[in-house]
């Protein structure tokens, strides 16, 4: 290959990295800094709501991946049948959030945390206790707008940087 | 007296850092000239076809979101319309329009990349490539805003969506279509001359437009040998006739055509976007669906211009809940299979660059 004036291609990039030595670093130190997630996270771990199940099965059925188990009494009571046993194997959901599109009351939310990393593979299976919401383990506001709302906004990369002609 | 020589066969891959995923070529040497290439495929085989056949017609939408991992987007966006068509269900207009954003936004996303990688193959080292990941981060929190993931969004829905945009979408996006022209001047000031990267492209890895139609490529590989052929014009689907962009094509169909047409599509995808946000209307983004979708028995193929090309999925039902058949026509296996072609009579290290110029994801390639 033959260049008229060689080099000049190679000057014109260098003076674009070197524009970037004066710019404001957009990167985030994170185990110490961490960036707020989406309002609507798809995070780790699902978060359900006891009081509101009436163990349907909706949302075990939706699930492609066949991850929920309910275990519920033989007989009614109260006209209602009691959850026995609620089980996500979470080594196993791929958190695409089907399930709690489907439950239709309102019980089954995401979870909003990450980090959630185990030791021992037993320790990923949730049973119903352990799925319950706390401090620890916040809900997000994945289809239900209202929950959304109360999280904190999300931070955006593009408000960070600004680009110069 | 001649020395005797023998040809030397060469693995590449699969674990190598520059097959862009797991995939594997058997190169057979002639000194430092490749005399023969033959791709390996499988090594990622997950079988998602057959996955699906045991799926309802909604849970195979996460799956089609591990195919082109790069491009969960397109992937979604070809499979609900095929389900719409078979079933024939048609998505509200402000489902459409955001449609056409969510598909543009992810084209940009996946050619940050393709240039990003290729560049990189070429001896850039990781200078563009993290420079295009910034851009591309943005584009990510867009997604993660609307779906809640940055990878596998999982978003659209058989008839639309399975939520509104937030509020804080539409300023977002906004701002990054202003700001994104001037990011793609300042690629093009820091590589369109370089001539390192030109000496290393420019003439390399031909791919002739005979030979492109022949294999039935697609996408910016097709369009850099120089064929004017875009689904999107040539067989609009989601209103993309509404639209007013050009389709940039190339003239030598080597590696240095690919990597402007990308570049260009960019600058187009830009355009649509602005257009679709000016024109977006309020209204539902779903309509009425059932939950279980039991389409009628028979067939149905749709097709779109994904980032790398015409990807397309073909349903059969037998009027149950999961589909009979799921065949994915995806456009890096297809482009793949000119690499032989592409390959002999260059050297080892081209090959890595020609490798990196048609952009593939392995996910794509293997199912
Ligand atoms: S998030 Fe998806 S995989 Fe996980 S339990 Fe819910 S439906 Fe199943
Ligand atoms: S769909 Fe909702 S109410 Fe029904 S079992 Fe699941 S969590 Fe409980």
């Amino acid at each position: 290959m033959k260049f008229e004036h060689f080099g000049t291609g190679i000057i014109k990039g260098l003076a674009v990295t070197l524009r970037h030595l004066f710019r404001k670093p957009i990167t985030t130190q994170y185990p110490e800094q961490k960036l707020t997630t989406s309002r609507r996270a798809r995070g780790n771990e699902l978060v359900w709501d006891i009081t509101k199940c009436t163990a349907c099965g909706t949302c075990a059925k939706a699930c492609p991946q066949g991850v929920i188990r309910i275990v519920t009494s033989a007989k009614p009571v109260e006209n209602r049948y009691v959850v026995e046993k609620f089980e996500v194997d979470t080594g196993y959901c791929i958190f695409c959030g089907l399930c709690v599109e489907a439950c239709p009351f309102q019980s089954l939310l995401m979870g909003y945390s990450y980090e959630r990393a185990k030791y021992r593979r037993h320790e990923v299976v949730h049973t119903n206790e352990m799925l319950l919401p706390s401090a620890k383990r916040p809900a997000s506001g994945y289809m239900y707008p209202k929950l959304a709302k109360a999280l904190p906004p999300q931070t955006l990369l593009i408000e960070r940087d600004e680009v110069k002609g | 007296m001649a020395l005797k020589t023998e040809s030397f066969a060469l693995n590449i891959g699969p674990l190598h850092p520059s097959t862009h995923g797991v995939f594997r070529m058997r190169a057979v040497l002639d000194g430092e000239v490749i005399a023969n290439m033959e791709p390996v495929f499988g090594y990622l085989h997950r079988g998602i076809e057959k996955l699906a056949e045991e799926r309802t017609y909604t849970g195979v939408i996460p799956l089609t979101d591990r195919l082109d991992y790069l491009a969960s987007m397109s992937n979604n966006l070809a499979y609900v319309l095929a389900v719409e068509k078979l079933a024939e269900i048609s998505a509200p207009e402000r489902a459409t329009y955001l449609r056409v954003i969510l598909a543009e936004l992810q084209r940009i996303a996946s050619h940050l990349i393709a240039v990003g990688a290729f560049v990189n193959d070429c001896g850039a080292f990781f200078t563009p490539f993290l420079y295009m990941f910034r851009e591309r981060e943005k584009i990510l929190d867009l997604f993660e805003m609307l779906s809640g993931q940055r990878l596998l969004y999982n978003y659209m829905r058989i008839g639309g969506f399975n939520q509104d945009i937030p509020d804080e979408f539409l300023p977002a996006l906004q701002k990054f279509v202003s700001q994104m022209p001037g990011f793609i001047d300042e690629y093009d000031r820091l590589l369109a001359e370089n001539e390192i990267l030109l000496a290393r492209t420019k003439g390399v890895g031909i791919l002739p437009q005979d030979l492109a139609v022949n294999i039935s490529a697609s996408g910016p590989v097709l369009r850099a040998s120089g064929v004017k052929w875009d689904i999107r014009k040539a067989d609009p689907y989601c209103g993309y006739d509404r639209f007013e962009f050009d389709i940039p094509t190339g003239t030598a169909g080597d590696c240095y055509d690919r990597y402007r047409v990308r570049i260009e599509e960019m600058r187009q995808s830009l355009r649509i976007i602005e257009q679709a946000m000016k024109q977006l209307p309020s209204g539902a983004v779903k309509s009425t669906v059932p939950y279980l979708v039991r389409p009628p028995a028979g067939e149905a193929y749709a097709h779109i211009e994904a980032p790398k090309g015409e990807l397309g999925f073909y349903l059969v039902s037998d009027n149950s809940i999961a589909p009979y058949r799921c065949h994915i026509r995806a456009p890096s296996l297809i482009n793949l299979t000119a690499l032989r072609d592409m390959t002999v009579g260059w050297k080892v290290a081209d090959l890595i660059v020609i490798f990196g110029s048609i952009d593939i994801t392995m996910g794509e390639v293997d199912r």
